[in-house]
């Protein structure tokens, strides 16, 4: 796939977020340069969706801005491309028409060739219904790259996937993301898999940024002692416990993912 | 040979078993003889078929039907689509639209009489109204029911507006606007066979009541059987319709 477009930067400021009286995001500070791998961890509800949702331009945000390229987010934006928990394939097309809704006009790719490099080229002509939860993400993963994106924005999507499945997906994504070189923001609940893919981790605690912890492992990512430390850290605070008795034991009954 | 032979069995097993109880029914039927028999109808319909006048009856009660259809069909679809679409929409026309639909069609006939006389116009007026309500329903909800999910990726990949529903919701709500047809098929021959009962001067309702007059028994029954049938056409062709629109569905599968 040619490549002559480089990652979004992206700077959110001040970025607040509130559903009725429920304040979930407040006075939110975030940078990240073009081409970073950005994954944001917290606990349930803690707002890395719906930050998500904001960076996307579904949702506005009740104060500050958010920055595309200087440019302020008005609604959806055409270089910036989603992936969700699910895979939203449309079911009533099939699998290479799919793909071809991701595809813009004005490119110089086809869904074939996206197809081609997410490994599922023989699939093009069948109808989702007939795929496995993992081939439907590499779709929703073609469907997504299909447009060229700048800033991929992906929303735990695999956490409807098993173990195995899991770890492939992780690989093929820093693959393409490697020779793309696309910005990139994955929310996950799996600190293992933040660990493995990004630049840096963001760790979302009470609305705010809590840790921001640049990860200085070499890639393809080991599970070596430095790989442990750096999740250790982060599930720490997330787990909001210091040196606090019960806490301890309650961290070593919580044992980290695949 | 054996292969011929095969493939002639499992063609005749699989278009026969649907018919084998009214096959039977109707044997039984002959076998004790009550009147009309089977034959006798078989015998008034050569004689009708021969002089022309079946095809006539069955032409002018499937235009009927068709038109009615066509018309309340649109109607009912446009209805809904409007107020699933549009909020505002919803909340000005839902109210009379579902007023309407509770009352019985078929106690307003003779208001309809009254109204457009016993010609084309009353019995079409009925067929239409009749179709109208579930197309109405099975489209608004098919439009609601949409998976939210979709829009909203269909909006991060910017589809929007016209785009937004030829992609993702009008085929999203097929599923249950074909259900409404199916139904509004039903209603349909319903209205048609009262419609035509109560005042006509072509068509099956009219070649029944005519028999009736003449005490022309097996004709009755023949009428009924042919209701019966173009019943079960009907349902074929809406059976089709869904089998090709729907062929991705998992649910409309094997």
């Amino acid at each position: 796939m040619k490549r002559g477009r480089s990652g979004i930067c992206l700077d959110v400021q001040g970025v607040g977020k509130a559903f009725g009286s429920t304040r979930v995001l407040q006075g939110l500070q975030l940078m990240i340069p073009p081409g970073e791998f950005v994954a944001v961890v917290g606990r349930s509800g803690c707002g890395k969706s719906t930050l998500l949702r904001l960076i996307s331009g579904l949702d506005q945000p009740s104060e500050g801005k958010i920055l595309l390229d200087n440019q302020p987010v008005t609604g959806v934006h055409a270089d910036v491309r989603m992936m969700f928990q699910e895979a939203r394939l449309l079911p009533w097309q099939r699998v290479i028409d799919n793909v071809q809704i991701g595809i813009k006009s004005e490119s110089r790719i086809s869904a074939e060739e996206v197809l081609q490099l997410v490994g599922l080229a023989d699939r093009a002509a069948e109808w989702p219904r007939v795929l496995s939860g993992g081939q439907r993400q590499r779709v929703a993963l073609a469907r997504a790259l299909a447009g060229e994106p700048r800033l991929l924005l992906l929303d735990e999507p695999l956490g409807a996937l098993d173990a195995l499945t899991r770890i492939e997906m992780q690989q093929l994504i820093e693959e393409l993301w490697l020779e793309q070189k696309f910005s990139a923001i994955l929310v996950t609940h799996d600190v293992s898999e933040a660990v493995t893919l990004a630049d840096r981790v963001i760790v979302l605690e009470k609305g705010r940024v809590a840790l921001d912890l640049p990860i200085s492992l070499p890639r393809p990512r080991a599970r070596d002692h430095g790989f442990a430390h750096f999740e250790r850290v982060i599930l720490d605070k997330v787990m909001a416990r210091g040196t606090e008795g019960v806490a301890i034991v309650k961290q070593r009954a919580y044992s980290y993912s695949v | 040979m054996i292969a011929l032979r095969a493939s002639f069995k499992k063609l005749s097993a699989k278009t026969l078993i649907p018919w084998s109880i009214p096959l039977l029914f109707i044997l039984c039927w002959q076998l004790f003889g009550l009147s009309p028999t089977p034959v006798q109808v078989l015998a008034a319909s050569v004689q009708l078929i021969e002089s022309g006048e079946l095809a006539e009856y069955i032409g002018v009660s499937a235009r009927r039907a068709a038109i009615g259809f066509a018309v309340g069909g649109s109607i009912g679809f446009l209805l809904g689509l409007g107020n699933g679409l549009f909020p505002i929409a919803e909340k000005l026309l839902d109210t009379p639209v579902q007023m309407i639909r509770t009352i019985p069609h078929l106690a307003l006939i003779p208001l309809v009489i009254f109204w457009f006389g016993i010609g084309e116009t009353g019995k079409l007026f009925l067929v239409a109204l009749g179709v109208l309500f579930p197309v109405y329903v099975n489209t608004f909800h098919g439009i609601r029911t949409v998976d939210p999910g979709l829009i909203e990726m269909g909006r991060v990949y910017g589809l929007r507006g016209a785009k937004l529903f030829w992609k993702v919701i009008f085929p999203g709500a097929l599923p249950s606007i074909l259900v409404g047809v199916r139904y509004a098929l039903g209603v349909m021959w319903i209205s048609l066979i009262v419609a035509e009962t109560i005042a006509s001067d072509s068509g099956i309702g009219y070649m029944a009541t005519n028999a009736r007059e003449f005490m022309q028994m097996d004709v009755v029954l023949l009428s009924i059987l042919l209701y019966a049938l173009l019943g079960k056409l009907s349902d074929v062709i809406a059976r089709l319709l869904e089998r090709r629109c729907l062929r991705w569905h998992p649910g409309y599968n094997d």
